[in-house]
């Protein structure tokens, strides 16, 4: 009779190549996937004289710089093209698998590596992406790395890895009508806070998470790194098989038979012990919009600005003020009725068909009152709400209907909220000048987002529907 | 890259939470080449006004600690995106060491890998390192990664964690894929055995 395990202790075992007396050991690393941001790695590689170990199991995706509109025009800005450019260089000169600007499935890495059947329970994956979370809803092992570990990645097809202190975040009882997973993950980061999970793999439990359709616990795990959480994982199930079965990657035949018996052998034994536990009641979630500067700066849409004065702490009281003076908000506004100069509906966190279809079912027979920008997660997933016909809802309502890319969320590709102007966004988050210098972000569901479209200002959901 | 050893030098207070990578180094500047020296685009827009005008009262900005190569911030450090830039920034610009209550882990990372030195200390040393800083900005710290201690001029040192791993990594100023490659024969054993047990994980289609 063995200990009980976590699923994470499962997966850190079997991918465990060498474990060091001072706890660091070298992990095996089953799929690599790269975007534009990789060059600063391949140009470490290069430098050495290396080669990349195993292209098999390394994907290259252009996502943060690709262009929205006029695609077939490519990137109009010269340093822009040569991300793009670069990307698609160093992949063939290492035979590693392109999905370039004009391949069809290209699209968000975090959306089409899943899509593709890529993401499988009980791998290890990275990317030199902090949102590379995303994959932990299969009950994989995945998370963001930075240039030089992308390198070491490249060339050994392992990371070094000092094991994580584990945290289970159980929410128990039923998410309410028009509450998401984008409110469930805003309400968790705003309980624990936004280094609250710093040092720790979290795996979701409890009856709202097994719920969840898988898009939605891609959405939930995504935003793990918003909690500091190195990793966020969710055990897989029937439902994640489901999704999985088919995929282009996925294994056929024998191989998922075999995969299958490997995959439900994964969940953490009833008895396992996690360094940490959090509790949340599904029941107690409201739509959930953020106020602030950062994803911690998160409450129900029904509450109103916090005011500063009411801290006690110096230092927190300072950031509090800090946080509402670049969002030039007043302590005590209704967070309901602040007005928005734009909505952004796409990212890796909520750009999905489940995410899209939220939105468009909010936004059918009505029209934005503010400009709305519309980014599928994947081309994939563009083509299979243009089939639903939700493209239509959107044009019809006033919406710009767009190519796939990180865009708005990541203000690489040159898609920006001007200096001083005001996004309800779908997106993971709301620094400051995280959608371009000055930009002021509330981050909120698909649904929140598409019902701020329709009143040009921040609007309970429940309310408009 | 260069080994950390000892470093005595003036700390410039940053009384500052959530200082996100996005902070540290705007996303429109992760295009730029290495080469340009990342130190122009550190802390790029927040040490700006809207008229892009250096702020005074941002501490990076402010003549008496120019040149300060220690950085005391308050928690979550370096959160957000896994931008390895932001570490360049830090590091082109002179910045040698970080101290803070905590750390984005990935920046924490990425900071071992290019020799610059995160440290977390508990927030009442913060505070205390912040008014030594404020009183007199040419008063020097003592950093000895060795013996795990910050020490204030006439002061008592405060001892700090940090894994052996990465404390030999920064002493030596190692490349860790050189060091990786000495396991070299137990990766293959590895990918035979995993490949042998797990046929199915290898990517179909």
């Amino acid at each position: 009779m063995t200990a009980p395990t976590t699923l994470f202790e499962k997966i850190w075992r079997q991918h465990r190549i060498v474990e060091r007396d001072d706890g660091q050991a070298l992990l095996w690393i089953d799929r690599h996937l790269c975007h534009e941001g990789s060059f600063h790695a391949f140009d470490k590689l290069a430098r050495s004289g290396r080669k990349v170990r195993r292209p098999d199991l390394t994907f290259a995706i252009a996502d943060h710089y690709v262009p929205t509109r006029d695609r077939a025009a490519g990137a109009r800005d010269p340093e822009i093209a040569t991300m793009i450019r670069l990307l698609g260089e160093n992949a063939a000169a290492n035979r590693v698998r392109l999905f370039g600007l004009d391949d069809p499935d290209q699209g968000i890495v975090h959306v089409v590596a899943p899509e593709l059947g890529l993401t499988q329970p009980g791998a290890t994956l990275v990317c030199g992406d902090s949102h590379t979370s995303t994959h932990g809803a299969f009950g994989a092992l995945a998370f963001g790395i930075g240039a030089s570990e992308v390198a070491h990645v490249l060339a050994t097809q392992s990371l070094w890895q000092k094991r994580p202190r584990t945290l289970r975040i159980a929410v128990d009882g039923r998410l309410g009508a028009h509450v998401t997973a984008k409110d469930l993950i805003l309400a968790v980061i705003a309980r624990i806070g936004a280094d609250g999970a710093a040092g720790h793999v979290v795996e979701y439990a409890g009856e709202a998470v097994r719920a969840l359709s898988m898009e939605a616990r891609m959405t939930v795990c995504n935003m793990t790194i918003e909690a500091g959480g190195r990793a966020g994982m969710i055990a897989p199930d029937d439902t994640t098989l489901n999704w999985l079965h088919g995929r282009r990657y996925a294994p056929k035949g024998a191989d998922w038979d075999a995969a299958v018996a490997d995959w439900r052998g994964l969940a953490s034994d009833p008895e396992a012990a996690f360094d940490r536990e959090v509790a949340l009641d599904a029941a107690g979630i409201a739509p959930t919009v953020t106020w602030g500067t950062s994803p911690e700066h998160a409450l129900p849409v029904t509450a109103t600005v916090p005011d500063p004065s009411n801290e006690p702490d110096s230092g927190r009281r300072a950031a509090l003020e800090a946080a509402l003076s670049y969002m030039e908000l007043t302590p005590g506004t209704p967070l309901v009725g602040i007005a928005v100069d734009q909505v952004f509906i796409g990212s890796c966190t909520n750009a999905r068909l489940d995410d899209l279809r939220a939105a468009a079912a909010v936004l059918k027979d009505r029209r934005a009152a503010v400009p709305v920008m519309v980014v599928p997660g994947s081309s994939a997933v563009k083509r299979a709400a243009e089939v639903e016909g939700l493209d239509r809802v959107f044009r019809d309502a006033g919406a710009e209907w767009l190519e796939s890319g990180c865009s708005m969320c990541a203000a690489t590709n040159g898609d920006m909220v001007a200096p001083g102007k005001r996004c309800a966004s779908t997106t993971n988050r709301n620094f400051r000048g995280r959608q371009g210098p000055g930009s002021r972000t509330h981050l909120m569901s698909p649904a929140m987002a598409a019902a701020a479209a329709v009143t040009g200002r921040i609007t309970d959901v429940r309310e408009l529907a | 890259m260069t080994p950390f050893d000892t470093l005595t030098a003036p700390a410039v207070p940053l009384r500052l939470a959530n200082v996100d990578t996005d902070q540290l180094l705007p996303g429109r500047f992760l295009r730029k080449p290495r080469s340009d020296g990342y130190d122009n685009y550190l802390f790029h827009d927040v040490r700006r006004d809207a008229d892009g005008a250096l702020r005074p009262d941002f501490p990076l900005n402010d003549p008496r600690w120019a040149g300060a190569p220690i950085l005391v911030a308050d928690r979550n450090f370096g959160g957000g995106s896994s931008r390895e830039g932001a570490v360049y920034a830090l590091v082109d610009a002179g910045i040698r060491a970080v101290i803070a209550p905590s750390f984005g882990d990935i920046f924490y990372s990425n900071a071992i890998k290019n020799g610059l030195l995160p440290i977390r200390l508990p927030v009442e040393a913060i505070e205390r390192l912040w008014q030594i800083a404020e009183v007199d900005p040419s008063a020097p710290l003592t950093v000895d990664l060795a013996a795990q201690t910050v020490r204030p001029a006439n002061g008592e040192p405060v001892g700090f964690e940090i894994d052996p791993f990465h404390k030999s990594c920064l002493l030596a100023g190692t490349d860790d894929i050189d060091l990786t490659l000495e396991h070299a024969d137990a990766i293959s054993a590895f990918e035979r055995s995993d490949r042998a047990a797990r046929p199915w994980r290898a990517p179909a289609g």
